[in-house]
C-alpha cells in the first residue's frame, strides 16, 4: 500500500484568511445615496453591470442588515451626524466606500455647508474618484475593498470600529455638556480636529 | 420465541429521529454557532430605533398612540363598505326597481349611525 502524502490532501491556513475570504465574498451593500452617484449605483446593481457577480447580491436599505456602506454623493454638514448614526447602526464588521469626489473630498462643493470629505466623520476604506464615477469605477473600488479585506487582520478591524464608537460616545458627551444640536456638535468636533492639524474626528 | 413489535414502531422511531434532528439544527444554528461566529458588540447607537439616521422620536414601535386612530379606522371601514355596496347597486338598479327602496332604507339606517357618530363628536379630530 502506498504511503499517504498529507501535503496532497490536507490544506492548512490561518483563521483570518478563511474568515476574510468569507467576508469579502458576502458583502451586503447599504447605499447612502445623496446625489448623482446613486444613479450610477442603480446602473451598477442592474443587469448590465451586474454587481451581484462580486458577492454583493443583496442590497439592503436598513443598516441592521448590511456591512458595506456606500456613500454616493454630497454630504452636507447637517447630514454628517446622520451618516455617523447610520454607520454606527450597521452590523459588524463593516466597511465604507466613498463613491465620487463629493463623498471623498467635498468635490466641487468647496462651501461652508458641505462636509469636505466623509472621512472626517466616518472611517473610509476605499475612495472612488469621478464625478460621478462610471459603474466600472465603482466595481473596481469594491474589488479593491475585497483585496483590502483579504489582507486585514480580524482584531485590527474590531479596534477600527471600536475607535469610531469611542468618538460617538465623545460626541454625545459634548452634546450634553454644551447643549448643542446633533449637527452643531459634529461640526464643532470637525473644526476642533482641524485646529489641531488633523482632519478626522473618529 | 422471537419478540414481536408493533408495526408502528418504525414510524415512532422515524418521528423521534425527525424531532431530534430538528432540535439539533435549531440548537446548533440558533445557539452554538452564533456564539462562535457572530461579532457581539452592543452599542447604544446600534440599539436605538433606525429612523434614517435621525434621532428617534419615540422609544421603538411599542409606544402608545391615540385611540382617535381606532375610531377613525372604524368609521372608515363602515362607510367604505357602504360605498362598496353602492357600486353594484348603481349598475343594476334600473332592472330591479325595488332595490332602489331597499338601498334607500339601507342608506337611511347608515345615516342614523352617521348622525349618531357626528353627535358624539367622533368626527372632530381636535377635542
Amino acid at each position: 500500500m502506498a504511503g499517504i502524502n498529507l501535503d496532497d490532501s490536507v490544506m492548512t491556513t490561518r483563521l483570518d484568511s478563511v474568515v476574510n475570504w468569507a467576508r469579502k465574498n458576502s458583502l451586503w451593500p447599504l447605499p447612502f445615496g445623496t446625489a448623482c452617484c446613486a444613479i450610477e449605483f442603480m446602473s451598477m446593481m442592474a443587469s448590465r453591470y451586474d454587481f451581484s457577480r462580486f458577492g454583493a447580491e443583496a442590497l439592503r436599505f436598513s443598516p441592521r442588515q448590511s456591512d458595506m456602506l456606500l456613500v454616493l454623493g454630497t454630504v452636507t454638514n447637517k447630514q454628517a451626524p446622520v451618516l455617523r448614526q447610520i454607520y454606527a447602526q450597521m452590523a459588524e464588521p463593516k466597511w465604507v466606500v466613498a463613491v465620487g469626489v463629493c463623498a471623498s473630498s467635498g468635490g466641487m462643493y468647496r462651501t461652508y455647508a458641505t462636509l469636505q470629505g466623509i472621512d472626517r466623520v466616518v472611517p473610509v476604506d476605499v475612495y472612488v474618484p469621478g464625478c460621478p464615477p462610471r459603474p466600472e469605477g465603482m466595481i473596481f473600488g469594491v474589488m479593491e475593498l475585497q483585496k483590502k479585506i483579504t489582507r486585514e487582520s480580524l482584531s485590527a478591524r474590531k479596534e477600527h470600529v471600536e475607535r469610531f464608537y469611542q468618538s460617538l460616545a465623545r460626541q454625545e458627551e459634548l452634546q450634553k455638556a454644551k447643549g448643542l444640536s446633533q449637527y452643531q456638535v459634529v461640526r464643532e468636533m470637525v473644526l476642533e480636529a482641524g485646529a489641531q492639524g488633523g482632519q478626522q474626528i473618529w | 420465541m422471537t419478540p414481536t413489535f408493533s408495526p408502528f414502531l418504525p414510524i415512532m422511531l422515524l418521528f423521534l429521529i425527525a424531532l431530534g434532528v430538528g432540535a439539533a439544527i435549531l440548537v446548533v444554528s440558533g445557539k452554538i454557532l452564533p456564539g462562535l461566529l457572530k461579532p457581539d458588540n452592543p452599542q447604544r447607537a446600534k440599539l436605538t430605533p433606525y429612523e434614517c439616521g435621525a434621532p428617534p422620536l419615540q422609544e421603538g414601535a411599542r409606544h402608545r398612540y391615540s385611540v382617535k386612530f381606532y375610531l377613525v379606522a372604524m368609521l372608515f371601514i363602515l362607510f367604505d363598505v357602504e360605498a362598496a355596496f353602492l357600486l353594484p347597486w348603481a349598475v343594476q338598479y334600473k332592472t330591479h326597481l325595488w332595490t332602489f327602496w331597499a338601498m334607500l332604507s339601507f342608506l337611511a339606517t347608515l345615516l342614523v349611525g352617521y348622525i349618531y357618530a357626528w353627535g358624539k363628536g367622533a368626527l372632530d379630530w381636535e377635542r
